[in-house]
């Protein structure tokens, strides 16, 4: 019998457990991402200068030091404090912190905007502060920046196949094994690319019509 | 901390080997940018003229470069064209791909620049006897550049995280380096606490002399 | 000598000019004026091939300019153009945006290119703007500044699309003197304008153009102040 042994039918479950996992930790990750990038958000466009200095040197780290780099770090630093992770719980701790420091940005980036013009316009009509969050400077400044959460997002499907490094078996990784076994690189990763391509393509397609149409 | 003990000494004699390792980083980020800029501008023009064959072109290269992960293009890049025979090593590898993305990038970042400049520049170019290709050396690019710079800058910065995925291909960059030396040690941790702060101070440094050129370059204002 | 006969444009079904005829002699000055959509403006681009036409031809010192195998860019060279939102360049300094076509169009080196920028400049009383930027100046100086750099190409015409109309009141004065110099000196010049009064005074052929039509052309004081048309004379009492 030979080493290698060509795809087969038979190999439709495993890539399919590699492609729910990617969505898995990617929609974690984002969604998780999401609600600590909003309060942070709004902490960071409300706070005094000090705190935002602390806060954004602290979230430039996470954005600055390759995403590669902290996953291995996260998963050796828990492993040497003598609680192992395993890779999805370090993958998604790590790829959720990530996305929370650039959805902060995006965040912040809506409340200033927003709560500049309509907030002032808002509390002159007699609405609380919180009144004036709630029914206007959050569903407008949740609109304007939807261009840019979909970017992050994007690129944070794109990104969770670093997860792979770390031992996760995500799509890239699952099909890193075939490749192995089949030695047929470039059919399994041309559908791999396909599948990224797919779920990114309209949803990028969407983002730039939302943003065309907010400009107008 | 457990009872883990820091070894920071021999992370501390591999530093040298480390530097190194940045420095092909950066190296590969600046080649990449290089040649993505340049394949960008054309890709822009082309997206932006009205011939059909050149506008396909360029909009399918972007948009397989905007919206499949950069990993899979090195993946693609190293163990894909083998199939055609070409097999590259692993710098080259990680420079196509890096490359490909960046140029796919900046193909939007770049016609997005030129849609803000008015056509009537173009006209006043021609006007007096500019052709079109100097209108676009002398006239269109140089301002398209400014106002595309920022963004041209961050997508530099992706440029030098995203050749830390070299370390999946044992390219000998900064994080394939640091791999490669902590192997022999096995002091991840330390080994790649070290690259991490590398990583920031080159970024840091990039944002920082980024800044300080745009302030020589831009004098008059747009 | 610029010879226009019988030119129609069209954008798409939309058309602008219906048979156009106009000839201007060598240092001759015409102010074409009429409303605004009339196709005065979509005239001037079509005699130095900004616009291509639908029929009839336009002759510069008998080459025409729509031929194919005319080599534009060099035909360009003889015609300066002056726009109505100036169009300086806004990433060069005053002193650049008048030596770079010099330089880079006719090959003249560096230091020659800028001894001649230097000296329309101060032409046209810009000598103490050199190493300003554009977006620095008045509309009324960048507007000088984008006759000092057509004429530092050393035109034998100039087109000139409504130069005074997006410039305050105040402004006008010192571009139409640019002007009045220009004439002097013998320029040929066409002039899209709404200065009636300018009009009458530096031109020597006004010519009246109401949807893509020459209604009328003459004199340029007869058809100001005794119009024989009678489109003429109501778009006269408008503006007048």
């Amino acid at each position: 019998m030979s080493l290698f042994t060509p795809l087969s039918w038979n190999d439709t479950g495993f890539i399919l457990t590699g492609i729910l996992n990617t969505i898995y930790i990617s929609v974690l990750a984002i969604s998780v991402g999401t609600v600590l990038g909003l309060m942070i958000g709004f902490i960071r466009s409300v706070s005094t200068q000090s705190i935002n200095f602390v806060l954004g040197s602290i979230l430039d780290v996470l954005r600055i030091v390759p995403l590669i780099i902290q996953l291995i770090l996260f998963s050796t630093f828990v492993g040497i404090m003598g609680h192992p992770l395993p890779p999805f719980a370090s993958g998604s701790i790590i790829l959720s912190l990530y996305t929370m420091a650039f959805m902060t940005e995006v965040f912040r980036a809506g409340f200033d905007n927003v709560s500049k013009s309509m907030g002032i316009a808002a509390r002159s009509l007699g609405m609380t502060y919180w009144q004036s969050m709630r029914y206007i400077v959050l569903p407008i400044g949740m609109k304007s920046v939807f261009p840019s959460w979909m970017g992050v997002a994007l690129s944070v499907i794109k990104d969770s196949a670093l997860v792979s490094v770390i031992g996760y078996m995500e799509l890239l990784r699952t099909s890193e094994q075939l490749i192995t076994r089949t030695q047929q690189p470039l059919e399994i990763l041309l559908g791999v690319g396909l599948f990224y391509f797919i779920i990114s393509y309209p949803l990028s397609t969407f983002g730039r019509y939302m943003e065309k149409k907010m400009a107008i | 901390m457990g009872d883990y003990e820091f070894h920071w000494l021999i992370v501390f004699q591999a530093f040298p080997q480390m530097l190194n390792g940045a420095f092909v980083t950066l190296h590969v980020a600046v080649f990449s940018m290089f040649s993505g800029i340049v394949f960008g501008v054309l890709l822009a023009i082309g997206k932006t003229s009205n011939l059909k064959i050149p506008k396909s072109i360029a909009s399918s290269w972007v948009e397989v470069a905007r919206n499949t992960p950069a990993l899979f293009q090195i993946y693609m890049a190293y163990f894909g064209l083998g199939a055609f025979g070409i097999h590259l090593s692993p710098y080259m590898a990680v420079l196509c791909a890096l490359t490909f993305v960046n140029s796919g990038y900046l193909t939007e970042t770049f016609r997005g620049g030129l849609q803000t400049i008015p056509r009537t520049q173009y006209v006043a170019s021609w006007s007096l006897g500019m052709t079109k290709f100097q209108a676009y050396r002398y006239i269109i690019l140089p301002q398209m550049f400014r106002r595309v710079y920022y963004p041209m800058t961050n997508q530099f910065i992706w440029s030098i995280l995203m050749s830390s995925l070299g370390i999946l291909v044992g390219m000998g960059e900064l994080s394939g380096e640091t791999q490669r030396l902590q192997s022999l040690s096995y002091r991840t941790l330390e080994f790649f606490i070290i690259a991490a702060a590398m990583y920031y101070v080159m970024t840091k440094f990039v944002l920082y002399s980024a800044d300080i050129m745009s302030r020589r370059l831009f004098k008059g204002e747009i | 000598m610029i010879q226009i006969q019988g030119v129609h444009k069209s954008f798409g079904a939309l058309k602008i000019l219906k048979g156009i005829d106009l000839e201007v002699n060598k240092g001759e000055v015409v102010s074409i004026i009429g409303g605004s959509g009339s196709g005065k403006s979509t005239l001037l681009y079509c005699i130095n091939g900004i616009e291509d036409i639908q029929k009839g031809r336009v002759l510069v010192d008998g080459v025409d300019v729509h031929d194919k195998s005319t080599n534009l860019n060099k035909l360009r060279q003889e015609i300066g153009m002056v726009f109505q939102q100036w169009n300086s360049f806004p990433h060069l300094t005053v002193l650049e945006n008048v030596s770079l076509a010099p330089r880079v169009v006719l090959g003249k080196n560096k230091k020659e290119a800028q001894e001649l920028a230097k000296h329309h400049l101060q032409h046209v009383g810009l000598g103490d703007k050199f190493d300003v930027f554009p977006t620095q100046m008045s509309g009324g100086q960048q507007q000088r500044l984008a006759i000092a750099r057509t004429l530092a190409m050393n035109p034998n015409y100039m087109l000139l699309d409504e130069i005074t109309s997006a410039l305050d009141p105040e402004l006008v004065g010192e571009v139409l003197d640019t002007l009045r110099l220009l004439r002097d000196e013998g320029m040929t010049m066409i002039c899209v304008t709404h200065e009636m009064a300018f009009a009458k005074e530096v031109s020597d052929q006004i010519a009246f153009v109401e949807e893509g039509i020459i209604e009328e052309i003459g004199e340029a004081k007869q058809v100001i102040e005794n119009p024989s048309n009678e489109k003429t004379k109501r778009f006269l009492s408008k503006v007048l």
